[in-house]
């Protein structure tokens, strides 16, 4: 049988599977087709494991059905800040060139035993810092829905993975809004779990205190399944407490008796009129489905970005200190004394944005600085989670848009690094706060995908995807952007069609 | 602002170099930078402790029981100078 990839979730995969109607192999080679068909414009991989997913889908063949676990043979890409036991992981860093684990990422190892097959590493910012993955040393990933826009970032290569169907899911990862911002921008679901959901070992670090794994997917379903998997307290990581209570399915229709506040701070003028455009929308849509949706003020959110822009620098500044080029990766040639070794290690391996924020940070923990900058913007996050606190005393759920624009050209902000920083503003404040968010895609603006982001409180996973799903099911947003194979790619054929007819890019405008 | 010796002596400490040029360009991007982020020290937060954790924790003890970790093989396999087991460095200053 040959499988049409374009339209198939990891449920669906799953479906295919158990069902017998295709086999591992079928549907790893499907992906791999997809991936020689779309990847020359997309880039979203920075490397295909053709070889080891085929290999790994012969095995799950091998077995009995009866057998497998639920989930095994299903494909899935990951972001290259992942570590993979003898694969290499570079973290799109000139200064990781190479570097081939010695283990598995906890996430990634709970992947592998549940028997996920792995297609391969996902391009990203140098290090997750950027939000457009321009910032990789290695090449720009483009948006699948205009190729002349970025997909956002850090985690671009998994959402455009998943927008061209050149996986059914992926993981990524959010120090900032790394997983959601992506996400809406390629119009996916992306999820970022409470902090301390999923386990940070084998992530590589950016800021220990805000980084987390999450799911990048199609629809709010698998986003709930690939959680279940990857969730889970981990001794290996000091601040993992994994879930109360896995996610199970989300099957809410209604939105009855919840209660949404609609932050006002991240909804109003910081937002481009197309955006508050399809967000007004989605509210509608939400209230139509019964919920309470009422303005929130959270005044010191404004301040998120700002503080975030002292706190994850210094944690980085920290954190990439190991990249000395003594145990791994590139070292410099030729240095006369270890000191001069360390120094053009450093400076020939990062990038332009990872050297100007280890500046940053080092500056802000500076002596004569910390109490100006590092202990004053943990004071404003204290102030932060003070006010989500208060606002989820009133309310069930937080919403706002994920991202303040639509997908941005390729080069438009390169040059002027605040404007950069200024597209995770929405997604900050619920790093600093440790809160769950996931990011759906609520419709198009001028062609382009636009996120609803709903917030809840720590550890509120189990009902924020119940009440996303009912969202999702209402606003009906098409997820897989209209990009045409290179000629010759897979033939058309034949898969499980969804119900009915989902909004896309033309439908929206046409309807409103 | 940023004087032009405190971007050096924080490149220094920050194990980096740059070119002439490049400190410029740099002295300039941190200087906005941190004229942004300059608006919190203008905010009276003294009542408030600065975050240590967002997520309420508290330690958790295993048992002290050794486990199988990495070999000194498998440790060192990707050192770009490796010798006798051990990893190689030019010398100290």
């Amino acid at each position: 049988m040959v499988v049409d990839v374009t339209r198939l979730t990891a449920y669906d995969c799953r479906e295919l599977l158990t069902s017998g109607q295709v086999s591992a192999v079928e549907l790893t080679q499907a992906y791999l087709d997809r991936i020689a068909a779309v990847d020359d414009q997309v880039k979203a991989y920075l490397r295909v494991d053709a070889q080891g997913a085929l290999a790994a889908a012969a095995a799950v063949d091998a077995k009995p059905l009866a057998e497998r676990a639920p989930w095994e043979g299903v494909p899935i890409a990951l972001k290259d800040i992942l570590c993979t036991k003898g694969m290499e992981t570079t973290c799109a860093s000139r200064i990781l060139k190479g570097y081939l684990p010695p283990y598995d990422a906890t996430a990634v190892a709970k992947l592998r035993e549940a028997g996920l097959i792995f297609l391969g590493k996902l391009n990203m910012d140098e290090f997750a810092m950027g939000s457009s993955t321009e910032n990789s040393a290695f090449q720009v990933t483009r948006n699948p829905w205009d190729l002349e826009r970025v997909p956002g970032g850090s985690s671009g290569g998994s959402a455009a993975c998943v927008a061209a169907a050149e996986a059914p899911w992926a993981l990524g990862t959010d120090t900032g809004g790394s997983i959601r911002q992506p996400a809406s921008l390629c119009g996916v679901v992306g999820l970022k779990p409470t902090y301390g959901a999923v386990s940070r070992y084998g992530l590589i670090a950016f800021a220990s205190s805000l980084d987390q794994i999450g799911p990048l997917t199609r629809n709010v379903r698998d986003a709930a399944a690939l959680l279940d998997l990857i969730a889970g307290r981990d001794p290996r990581d000091s601040t993992s407490l994994g879930l109360p209570e896995p996610v199970g399915v989300p099957h809410r229709e209604d939105l009855k008796g919840l209660r949404f506040g609609i932050i006002k701070e991240l909804a109003g003028e910081v937002c481009e009129p197309g955006v508050r455009g399809v967000f007004a929308q989605a509210v509608r849509t939400m209230e139509a489905l019964g919920a309470i949706c009422e303005e929130v003020s959270l005044p010191s959110v404004e301040r998120g970005l700002a503080a975030y822009y002292i706190i994850a620098p210094s944690e980085a500044s920290s954190n990439l200190a190991r990249f000395d080029g003594v145990r791994y990766g590139h070292r410099a040639a030729h240095s006369p004394d270890l000191y001069e070794m360390y120094v053009r290690t450093r400076s020939e391996g990062f990038g332009p944005e990872v050297k100007r924020r280890i500046m940053i940070g080092t500056y802000a923990l500076s002596a004569g600085y910390y109490d100006a900058y590092y202990a004053q913007a943990q004071r404003t996050r204290t102030l932060i989670i003070r006010e989500f606190a208060e606002a989820f005393g009133r309310f069930d759920f937080l919403i706002s848009p994920t991202s303040p624009t639509v997908a941005f050209k390729v080069g438009e902000r390169t040059a002027d690094p605040l404007a950069m920083y200024r597209s995770d503003l929405c997604t900050i404040p619920v790093n600093l706060a440790a809160l769950p968010g996931i990011s759906l895609p609520a419709g198009f603006s001028a062609g382009l995908p636009v996120g609803l982001q709903i917030v809840g409180p720590h550890f509120s996973e189990r009902t924020l995807l119940d009440a996303a799903y009912a969202v999702e099911q209402a606003l009906r947003v098409e997820v897989v952007a209209p990009l045409q194979g290179a000629p010759g790619g897979p033939a058309k054929p034949v898969a499980p069609g969804g119900p009915g007819t989902p909004v896309g890019p033309a439908g929206r405008e046409g309807a409103a | 602002m940023i004087s032009r010796q405190e971007v050096e002596y924080v490149a220094r400490l920050a194990r980096l170099h740059f070119e002439e040029e490049e400190l410029t360009r740099l002295q300039q991007e941190l200087g906005k930078i941190i004229e942004y982020v300059h608006q919190l020290s203008e905010l009276d937060l003294s009542g408030l402790e600065p975050t240590s954790h967002a997520v309420p924790l508290k330690n958790v003890l295993r048992p002290d029981e050794p486990v199988p970790g990495l070999s000194q093989a498998e440790a060192i396999a990707n050192g770009p100078a490796v010798e006798e087991g051990q990893f190689v460095v030019p010398r100290i200053g």
